[in-house]
């Protein structure tokens, strides 16, 4: 089980969270301006690095709250001080 | 119980690899293997590697828990998975090697009334496409399964089940052997500890795969490359719908047969079947984060275990021997992408995420015809890259009960 630093709760076990993908994904700004292979890339294509990915958690058995972290997916590990609000 | 097979001498022989070959397939799990074969077989084309970065069928191959059926609901699915299984059903006498197939039946448990409408329509939409199909209540769940328990008095009873009699198990690293040997011996080169590190386009086309043993030259080059699939495309600027996540299973010790058939339970989330040698095997859904190791957590497990208690009460004392996990590959739509990318030359076969063994001779057959004609076979032609960005999505979320 992954030992997962929430920033306002600390360090909790992975079974108190819901996880919620890469990071940084935003809502296009313009959607009528997309076109199919943009709105295709929006909904279905995300990163899928062996290595280094900033993805999104929400510690929905303690705070409630979002939050994004940086692991590495070859190891699990998760980069202390990348974690942010 | 069937006997199981001495553990065979070398089925296969490990040549140096040439400098170039026709076609190049990466990844030596069952799909490879398999397309090996029927590139060889059907089409006689023979100049052909199967490069495999660890040993081959030790990834997924190794690891799956060997269900084999045919009973997704949409037509596409329906038409690649029920071609898988009527090669299934010759494929012992096909690859001169025992598989141990055993049609023994999966029931797909229903546990609420949006479960059982679900499942009556799959059932109806089974029979139209010729795919062995019935509807059961409680009690002839139990004439099937009789350790299965359907007491109404439980949090999630048993309503009924969708039971399917020509759907079954194998046994894994046989069908793997089958298929290399098979393939071997018409010429393939299966090389071992040779991983692609990347893939050599020029001018849109490919040219070369580099390899851990060199550059290898290659007119086509076929992705088989299951959890990885994401990272070798991408050495050739292609990136696929997929994300990688652990799947993980388990067994217990050596049982008497208890467990004739394959039960399945999307809502309580566990199925189980009984391995010939007498293990109760087990597996329910992908640890949520994705990852390229191959372990998943502990409570994971657990909730299998529970909701395997809930259904066959009769498990209680048996004791957990082993669990492992593999790494798979998921699309949006839960189904696989086999066909042509942006890249000419370079093919896909991805994305079967937690589902991928029964279709392994299907696959195989459809992948060869797509490498040997440079179009995709009319059974895999709905399985293309371009469905994201069209929307003929094939959702079999949910709609095929569990996924695998
Ligand atoms: C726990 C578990 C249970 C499952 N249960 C079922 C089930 O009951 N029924 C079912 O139908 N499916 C099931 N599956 C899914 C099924 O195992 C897969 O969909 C299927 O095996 C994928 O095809 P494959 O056999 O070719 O994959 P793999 O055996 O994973 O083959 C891919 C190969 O590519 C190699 N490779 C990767 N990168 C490179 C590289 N750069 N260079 C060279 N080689 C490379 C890997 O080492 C690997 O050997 C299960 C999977 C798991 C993990
Ligand atoms: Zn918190």
């Amino acid at each position: 089980m992954l030992l997962i630093p929430c920033p306002w709760c600390g360090p909790r076990d992975e079974a108190e969270f819901h996880y919620g993908g890469q990071a940084h994904v935003a809502y296009p700004e313009n959607p009528a301006a997309l076109s199919d292979e943009e709105w295709a890339r929006y909904l279905f294509f995300r990163d899928n690095p062996k290595g280094r990915f900033a993805e999104r958690w929400n510690h929905t058995a303690g705070c409630r709250r979002w939050f994004n972290a940086v692991r590495n997916t070859a190891t699990n590990e998760i980069e202390a001080g990348e974690v942010t609000a | 119980m069937r006997d199981v097979p001495e553990h065979p001498d070398w089925l296969w022989s490990s040549p140096e690899p040439k400098r170039s070959y026709d076609v190049v397939i990466v990844g030596g799990g069952g799909h490879g293997l398999a397309t090996a074969y029927y590139l060889a077989k059907n089409h006689g084309i023979t100049d052909v590697a199967v490069l495999e970065r660890g040993w081959l069928a030790g990834g997924n191959m190794a690891r799956n828990t060997t269900i084999i059926r045919s009973n997704y609901l949409w037509d596409e699915s329906a038409g690649i998975y029920e071609h898988a299984l009527k090669l299934w059903e010759g494929l012992e006498d096909d690859l001169g090697y025992p598989i141990l197939f055993s049609q023994r039946g999966v029931l797909n448990l229903a546990h609420s009334l949006q479960d059982v409408r679900d499942s009556v329509r799959r059932v109806h939409a089974n029979r139209l496409n010729g795919v062995d199909a019935e509807w059961l209540g409680p009690d002839e769940v139990k004439e099937i399964c009789p350790i299965v328990n359907v007491s109404p008095d439980v949090r999630y009873p048993v309503l009924g089940a969708t039971y399917q009699p020509r759907a079954g198990i194998a046994k894994h690293d046989y069908v793997a052997w089958g298929f290399a040997r098979a393939a071997a011996a018409m010429g393939v080169h299966l090389i071992e500890n040779c991983e692609v590190t990347g893939v050599e386009v020029a001018g849109g086309r490919v040219q070369a795969v580099q390899t851990t043993k060199g550059r290898i030259a290659a007119g086509t080059v076929a992705l088989s490359a299951a959890g990885h699939s994401s990272v070798v495309a991408a050495t050739a600027g292609v990136e696929l719908p997929v994300q990688t996540h652990p799947l993980q299973a388990l067994v217990s010790e050596l049982l008497e047969p208890v467990h004739p058939t394959v039960v399945m339970s999307n809502a309580v989330h566990v199925y189980v079947s009984q391995a010939h040698k007498g293990e109760l095997v087990m597996g329910a859904g992908i640890d949520p984060y994705n990852s390229y190791r191959q372990r998943g957590a502990f409570h994971i497990i657990e909730q299998q275990m529970s909701a395997a208690l809930e259904l066959f009460p009769i498990f209680a004392r048996a004791h957990v021997l082993r669990t492992w996990a593999g790494i798979v590959d998921v699309t949006p739509d839960a189904s696989p992408v086999v066909g042509k990318t942006p890249v000419d030359g370079l093919l896909v076969n991805c994305g079967w995420g937690t589902g991928g063994f029964k279709a392994t001779p299907g696959v195989g057959w459809c992948y060869a015809h797509t490498i040997a004609h440079g179009e995709p076979h009319p059974l895999n032609a709905p399985f293309s890259l371009e469905r994201f960005t069209t929307g003929a999505l094939v959702d079999e979320h949910g709609a095929a009960a569990v996924a695998h």
